[in-house]
């Protein structure tokens, strides 16, 4: 129910209120959402969307940095636990 | 696909699935509190990952689980009237209320359309003016800003044949519930990053220094709950506790300004009852008076009577965390997706449908 999915600004296409809308781009497949609490959302920025409106903005800076945490643990394991060098098969996609 | 792709590489689910076991010493009863987490651990086979280091115990944190019968009941007496339109998640169709479900109501003849969001009603009902369309409102924090905004954009259309069946409710004071249990075995808690991203940590800190649990907000790719988890087990390893924000791509400290304002512009808490549960104080939110004209029990003057659930359903224990959905007698016998004897055999969110697809 809580399902939110990331996307890119395309276009603003209104601005008022409580419709501002903009086109924004799942991976290819664009869809109007509603930008009321994102006023300051604007085109290229990438949003998380739920139910039809943009929850928030998604920091970029943010999610560089813990990916860069993931990448200093692997690299730390992959040192210490043969698991990670070693074929890993048991991740489930 | 950015921002979910980078979250699955099976290296880094690997390399955080080895830190979390040379970390925990032992096992560890960890919540997860959003249905969404639940899925996705289910999914991902994370609980089969660690299942020597962390006990997953599945939180309330599906809605259309915890919806009540009474409000189920209203819905399809609403969906019953030859002027109304009743609209609602689709998750909601199956769920039994105490005589029949939406979908049942619907093969009798009644008016109900599945939508995707509270705004697209609004639309419908601006087109529309020979029904009297009526929105299901159920969901999280995530989901009320939705529902309030479609409420304002109603009163500035000037329409007169919208409302919503409200049924929204909040998630710290069930979380709270449960802690507060005698029966209370949960030792952490991944707190629902969808929720946070509107209200912010504040009542997770309150939370994590009254019951003295470390709680991390997570988000719901494999990565993000591993790090939930892993923040998790370092502090119960340390025996220190705090709340940690693990999804600060999305989340921000103080929420979501705009949409909280908007949520306690319309709406204003309430008692509610979550189906299994029992009445939660404070757990929910209806219409303020000021918005009265919008409310659906009042339009409609609709009797919610407490209904009785399902006998054979231990739905109340698994939402609590007291039960696994596997420990239930009717689990895949007699409870089945396609012939669901309790709610969270409904949802997709739910945590029986998830051990039903997933195990
Ligand atoms: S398996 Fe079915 S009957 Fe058992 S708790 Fe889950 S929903 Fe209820």
């Amino acid at each position: 129910m809580c399902l939110a999915v990331p996307g890119q600004i395309i276009e603003v296409v209104s601005e008022g209120e409580l419709d501002r809308c903009g086109k924004v781009s799942f991976g290819g497949v664009v869809r109007m959402v509603n930008l009321a609490f994102v006023p300051d959302a604007g085109l290229g920025d990438w949003v998380v969307v739920h139910i039809g409106y943009a929850l928030d903005k998604i920091d970029e800076a943010e999610a560089l940095e813990s990916l860069e945490y993931f990448r200093q643990i692997q690299e730390l394991e992959e040192q210490i636990s043969p698991s990670v060098k070693g074929g890993f098969d048991g991740y489930i996609q | 696909m950015k921002f979910i792709d980078d979250y699955r590489r099976p290296e880094a689910v690997a390399a955080l699935v080895d830190k979390i076991k040379r970390v925990a010493a032992r096992k560890w009863m960890l919540m997860e509190v959003c249905g969404g987490q639940t899925h996705s651990i289910l999914k991902f086979g994370l609980d089969r990952l660690l299942a020597l280091e962390v006990d997953w115990i599945h939180g309330p944190g599906c809605p259309v689980c915890v919806t009540s019968v009474e409000l189920i009941d209203a819905a399809v007496e609403l969906a019953q009237r030859p002027d109304v339109a009743l609209c609602s998640f689709g998750d909601m169709l199956r769920v039994p209320g105490s005589q029949r479900d939406l979908l049942t109501a619907k093969a009798l003849g009644g008016f109900v359309r599945t939508v995707y969001s509270p705004l697209d009603v609004v639309k419908l009902a601006a087109v529309d003016a020979s029904k009297e369309w009526v929105f299901f409102a159920v969901g999280f924090e995530t989901t009320a800003p939705a529902t309030a905004l479609a409420v304002k954009q109603a009163r500035s259309l000037k329409l007169t044949n919208f409302s919503i069946l409200a049924a929204h409710i909040l998630v710290p004071p069930a979380v709270e519930a449960i802690l507060s249990s005698p029966a209370n075995r949960i030792q952490a808690l991944l707190a629902p990053g969808h929720v946070c991203t509107v209200t912010g940590l504040k009542d997770y800190a309150r939370l994590s220094q009254d019951f003295k649990v470390p709680v991390a907000i997570t988000g719901f790719e494999p990565c993000d709950i591993l790090y939930g988890t892993l923040s998790c087990l370092e502090m119960l390893e340390q025996n220190r506790y705090d709340a940690v924000n693990c999804y600060t791509r999305v989340v921000k400290t103080n929420g979501n300004p705009a949409a909280q304002k908007t949520i306690y512009e319309v709406f204003e808490s309430c008692d509610r009852n979550w189906r299994g549960i029992g009445v939660i104080p404070s757990s929910g939110l209806r219409l303020k008076a000021e918005w009265s004209d919008f409310d659906a029990i009042e339009k409609f003057a609709l009797q919610t009577v407490e209904a009785k659930s399902e006998s054979e359903c231990i739905a109340g224990s698994v939402l609590q965390g007291e039960k696994k959905p596997d420990e239930c007698p009717a689990f895949a016998i007699r409870c089945t997706p396609d012939k669901p004897l309790g709610a969270p055999m409904v949802s997709t969110e739910g945590a029986c449908a998830a051990y039903f697809k997933y195990r």
